[in-house]
């Protein structure tokens, strides 16, 4: 149906609309414009209609005019002159007796998006504040920020701004929330709508007068008040109590977030409200919706990482099932993992057990490394578990059992002599370069443990020539000569054979030079060879790490309830697994360099002049005024140069010539002058008050004063970031003096 | 915030498409569907983000729901919005599918247009939306309202034998004026989702029990109705009245029009419900099942000679001998590499087959009465059978229907409308347990 002859289509409709036959017959006429209205829907261009649409809006049909409108304001910003003949019709219906009449038309002239209509639609949108109806109130204070929206750089109406703090106190709930809405937008570049103290209280007060949607945003709104004393913050706290346990999950969470951010001095608050929440949030992890499950157990692994215990008890509900889709079953794997503790140990253990053998590859696979995981603690069960699916003898699964096998004896050495053990009871089939990559390592590494550690890499120096990576052939050459040192008698032949193969036949430059190396290192003999090659065997320290340390609330908090815990982030499951497997095979190399890491650490002199600053993604009033009270000054000093007497303008323009971003300054001859700047640079984030003529901090009477906080700590990028200003700073005084 | 909300056919089609802020172009529907069709498996694919847009998306009726926004909203706000966005198409358009999208599409972007204005939800609650919304539906008939497989789904407590079609929920609230007009229904579901692991001897490892007391209104205006729950109902761990008959619920929440003036003394819910669907309660169950598990499977697995594997599966339903579970579907996963599969059933109306793609088998039982036992042998050919081969048999799965039955005992004693209508209401009560999971390990 769609889109052949859509010329065709188009002009067939144009002469149906303007039949008259047509226009007499309600039904008919209404049929046509559906017809209209159904194809600029699949995206054919029927803009030329426009001439007739706008006819067909004349009429009483509210039907029509709704479906008249929705075409007119698609296709107004192409038509301007012709939207211009519709005003009057929409002008007439905003004094319709009628308030659905009135409010449709007033929402539409303020849809039309075109900086044309400004003059028509100001009158209507002022009139329509003050409009008897609630509808029609809903619509002009939204109107209010399209207009706004329209002509961005203009002043802002102060008499409007006045009106809609007014209509905060409007008797229908929905208008409140369109006027702090409307105000957040008007007052965007002033840093949004002011939330002060009558305001606040208002607001909580009118709280349980509203639907579900404006709870969840007039709390996101709270967000931004302070209370001024304890006293106040825990009448707050209890007039919100209720909407903790609200039935819907985003007012449930909204307040939970609140909750966290007033109560971010009082941690036994915060540990309660979190307690009381387990119970809508697990409710949410169980939701018939698979979309709102996934965003409750995205949010339960937040709250996981400060009290990883609250859920301890629930783990069941985190068992996955069998129907779910795969990114949730991801999700609840990482859950049970952490869940683990002595009681239901095997339990889980059991229930990941079964995951192993799933349909999917990337599912079985995860599940083998979350029990890899696992083991770092309960070893013995896991390791009988992940034994008894090399009995399997599927590709897959041997090369995830043996891939952990590697990750565990690097973390947790104790268990080595039993992974040695069940690696010799017999490992073929693999297939996967990961897989043969970490059963090399295995053999080079704990070679001297197992018997016929020799004979299983013989097979694979004899399939040399039709193996096609080339980093399992740099790995088999490193647990070649691993091999050498200890099992010399049974590997010099075999070696002798690899390195000659390397060196004379292979064509890959990199594993060619590896073996080059190898060969070079041996001639200078073998204990030479066994300082270079022989590294660490395992890293206890890792296995410190086992038991999480609960981070404080405050690290996630700024993010809960928002799409940063749901977006794709560093845990997916398959990226963990390949992290986690680089760690010991890059060891090889980094062995061949004795002393390399110091030589990254500390390189004083050379990094200054790589670092440059950034402007990256804006930063928000709230998360800079955050960031600045959690951190410490870590430099500060007087500049030497005095306030820049420029306007304003020009001072922050010629800051982000330099990729300094301003946030805030106090405007013109304001004493004590402020202004908060930041900026980034290499990975950290640079926040900076620039102060002048403080009466309690004396010595800034003459010159501006720096402070400067950073996250994290990189003292190169503040001493480029300082010698930038400063340059910045005085180019600006010599210009104005 | 929202930027634009658009519905996509499984195909990429474009069924509705609304821009509320004008900030973003069109061309953000094709990214979406090149973004979620590039998906693999285990990426997460609610939220996706290209050049600084947020899409969110939902799936239900076979349709992509999204909604796209550059700011960042509460992840939970927008779902929820979507699925009441959809629940809400399902009203007024009586079933939610691809055709009834595209049929009802000039109403659909009405209901927008009164749902959203520049971005920001207004409203969604039918009863202010009724006021506005104009356009009737149009309703895509069912093939038949005598089907035979619906008859007897559901059962009618209050009105003695007589069982209300299950069709008849799915039809257009706004219908009153079509050919359907004049019936003042209401129906009241008790709807359960059983979440169940068995493990390998037969032992309950978990069952979890949620459910919901869900209102479909076709009542013009409603006043008030009063739903007497079960007298004994307790709820939390401690409480507990009286002996063995109690029906116990962990917790529950309520809609938050539900009045409970009554509930903590005589366990009466009251409300005035709006035209439509909406869940007036919501509780659940967790560690506990108040009734035997519905099924239990009593497998044999054996190898046979060279390269065949026996499943022996006995399946006992544990149901009252009156009730009968519906559409019950066992899906046992068999040994990579499986070719082919014969099979013994006991009954000509059951299926089975192979899927080699899933490396599963899958029984079929239409009807499966209470206090039945069935069972059902597979000869699975499988080339290279080792007998370790064999641990790749399990665990099972099963999905079911239970109609008029509740896992927890919750029961609607009564519905009343007050002040008492003329007679021309009818109110349904209709409970039916499904299957979320269903586990036997083997």
């Amino acid at each position: 149906m769609p889109y052949y002859g859509s010329e065709e289509t188009v002009k067939e409709l144009k002469r149906a609309l303007s039949n008259p036959h047509v226009q007499a017959d309600r039904l008919r006429y209404r049929n046509y414009i559906t017809k209209v209205i159904r194809y600029m829907t699949q995206g054919l261009d029927v803009s030329s209609l426009f001439m007739d649409m706008v006819k067909a809006s004349a009429t009483v049909d509210i039907v029509q005019k709704k479906l008249v409108y929705l075409y007119m304001c698609t296709y107004a910003s192409e038509n301007p002159e012709l939207v211009l003949l519709a005003i009057n019709t929409l002008r007439k219906d905003c004094a319709d007796p009628n308030p659905m009449v009135r409010g449709l038309a007033l929402k539409n002239m303020c849809n039309f998006r075109m900086p044309g209509m400004i003059e028509y639609i100001e009158q209507p949108i002022v009139a329509g504040l003050r409009d008897k109806a609630s509808y029609v109130r809903r619509v002009a204070v939204l109107g209010c920020a399209k207009l706004h929206n329209l002509q961005p750089y203009t002043e802002i109406d102060g008499s409007i701004v006045n009106e809609l703090y007014a209509l905060l106190r409007d008797q229908d709930p929905v208008v409140v929330v369109n006027c702090l809405r409307a105000l957040e937008e008007i007052l965007k570049d002033e840093g949004g709508v002011v939330i002060n103290k009558p305001i606040a209280h208002h607001l909580l007060n009118r709280l349980k007068d509203l639907d579900s949607w404006a709870q969840s945003e007039v709390l996101t709104f709270l967000l931004r008040y302070r209370p001024r004393s304890d006293d106040e913050l825990f009448d707050i706290l209890s007039l919100l109590d209720t909407f903790l346990q609200s039935s819907h999950a985003h007012v449930a969470v909204s307040t939970l977030r609140l909750f966290l951010n007033l109560a971010s001095a009082h941690p036994a608050v915060q540990a309660d409200a979190l307690l009381r929440t387990s119970a809508p949030l697990l409710a949410t992890c169980s939701a018939a919706s698979r979309e709102l499950r996934f965003a409750g157990l995205c949010h339960v692994q937040q709250v996981m990482r400060s009290q990883p215990g609250l859920f301890a008890t629930h783990y069941k509900r985190f068992f996955c099932e069998y129907s779910e889709p795969s990114y949730i079953k991801f999700r609840k794997m990482e859950i049970l993992e952490e869940l683990v503790n002595d009681e239901n140990v095997s339990l889980v253990l059991e229930e990941l057990r079964s995951y192993c053998t799933d349909v999917s590859p990337e599912l079985a696979q995860a599940a083998i490394a979350a029990i890899g995981r696992i083991a770092r603690t309960y070893s013995e069960k896991c390791l009988d578990i992940l034994t008894g699916l090399l009995a399997l003898k599927q590709d897959h699964i041997t090369s995830a059992v043996i891939q952990t096998f590697r990750d565990l004896v690097w973390f947790c050495p104790q268990s080595t002599a039993a992974v040695c053990q069940t690696v010799e009871a017999g490992v073929d089939g693999l297939q996967d370069s990961e897989g043969k990559q970490a059963l090399l390592w295995l053999l080079g590494e704990h070679g001297d443990q197992m018997g016929s550690a020799p004979y299983v890499m013989e097979g694979y120096i004899d399939g040399l020539k039709t193996e096609l990576s080339s980093t399992v052939k740099m790995e088999l050459l490193t647990a070649a000569v691993k091999m050498f040192l200890c099992r010399p008698a049974e590997t010099q032949d075999m070696l002798g054979r690899l390195l000659h193969y390397c060196i004379e036949e292979e064509s890959d430059v990199c594993v060619r030079d590896r073996a080059l190396l190898y060969y070079r290192l041996l001639q200078r003999g073998v204990e030479e060879t066994r300082k270079v090659v022989n590294g660490p065997k395992s890293d206890p320290s890792m296995s410190v790490l086992t038991g999480r340390q609960g981070e404080p609330i405050s690290e996630w908090a700024s993010t809960f309830n928002t799409l940063g815990p749901l977006a794709g982030r560093d845990s997916c499951p398959q990226t963990d697994l390949i992290s986690a497997a680089d760690q010991p095979s890059n060891s090889a190399e980094e062995e061949l360099l004795p002393g390399s890491e110091d030589v990254t650490l500390s390189s004083p002199d050379d990094t200054e002049e790589e670092i440059s600053l950034s402007l990256g993604a804006p930063l928000s009033h709230e998360s800079f005024e955050k960031m600045w009270l959690d951190l410490e000054i870590l430099h500060r000093q007087a500049l030497g140069v005095s306030r820049p007497r420029t306007a304003p303008d020009t001072l922050q323009a010629s800051l982000q010539l330099v990729k300094i971003q301003t946030l805030a300054f106090t405007p013109g001859d304001t004493v004590p002058w402020k202004a908060y700047i930041y900026t980034r640079s290499s990975g950290t984030l640079i926040l900076a008050e620039l102060l002048q003529g403080d009466p309690q901090a004396p010595g800034t009477d003459e010159s501006l004063v720096l402070s400067v906080k950073q996250q994290p700590v990189n003292q190169h990028a503040i001493r480029r970031f300082v010698s930038v200003l400063k340059s910045v700073l005085q180019t600006l005084d010599v210009d104005t003096s | 915030m929202i930027s634009q909300i658009f519905i996509l056919s499984s195909k990429g089609d474009h069924l509705i498409y609304k821009d509320f802020r004008g900030e973003e172009s069109k061309d953000a529907i094709n990214v979406f569907y090149e973004m979620v069709t590039a998906l693999s498996g285990n990426q997460p694919p609610v939220v996706m983000s290209h050049k600084g847009l947020n899409f969110i998306h939902i799936r239900q009726g076979g349709l992509y729901w999204v909604a796209s926004t550059n700011t960042n909203p509460s992840p939970f706000t927008i779902i929820e919005f979507l699925n009441r966005l959809a629940a809400l198409t399902k009203d007024y358009c009586g079933s939610l599918s691809e055709k009834s999208v595209r049929m009802n599409f000039a109403l659909i972007y009405e209901l927008l247009d009164e749902m959203v204005d520049f971005g920001y939800i207004q409203t969604t609650s039918t009863d202010i939306l009724k006021n506005f919304i104009q356009t009737e539906a149009v309703s895509s008939k069912p093939f038949s309202l005598f089907d035979l497989s619906n008859v007897g789904l559901f059962g009618a407590e209050t009105q003695q034998s007589k069982v209300a079609p299950s069709v008849a929920a799915s039809r257009p609230i706004m219908s009153s004026r079509g050919e359907q007009g004049g019936k003042n229904e209401i129906f009241v579901d008790v709807i359960e989702r059983l979440s169940v692991v068995i493990g390998s001897k037969g032992v309950l490892m978990k069952a979890d029990i949620q459910g919901e007391i869900r209102i479909k209104c076709f009542l013009p205006t409603c006043s008030e109705m009063r739903i007497g729950l079960n007298e004994e109902l307790s709820i939390g761990k401690s409480e507990l009245k009286g002996y063995s008959s109690a029906v116990r619920v962990d917790e529950c929440r309520f809609h938050q029009a539900v009045k409970l003036d009554e509930f903590d003394t005589f366990r009466i819910l009251k409300v005035c419900p709006s035209q439509g669907e909406q869940t007036v309660m919501q509780y659940q169950l967790c560690d506990e099942l108040p009734c035997a598990p519905p099924f239990q499977l009593f497998p044999s697995v054996e190898k046979d000679y060279v390269n065949r594997v026996l499943i022996f599966l006995k399946l006992r339903c544990d149901l009252p001998p009156k009730s009968t579970a519906l559409n019950v579907s066992i899906t046992v996963p068999v040994p990579k590499g499986s070719t082919s599969m014969s099979q013994e059933l006991s009954s000509p109306d059951q299926t089975a087959e192979l899927q080699p793609k899933n490396k599963a088998l899958l029984w079929e039982i239409p009807r499966f009465p209470g206090g039945a036992q069935l069972s059902a042998l597979f000869k699975v050919d499988v080339p290279g059978l080792s007998s370790a081969s064999l641990l790749e048999v399990g665990p099972v799965s099963m999905s079911f229907e239970l109609p008029k039955q509740t896992c927890t005992g919750l029961q609607i004693r009564f519905l009343r409308l007050s002040p008492t209508q003329t007679g021309l209401s009818q109110r349904w009560v209709r409970y039916v347990t499904h299957s979320d999971s269903y586990t036997i390990r083997i």
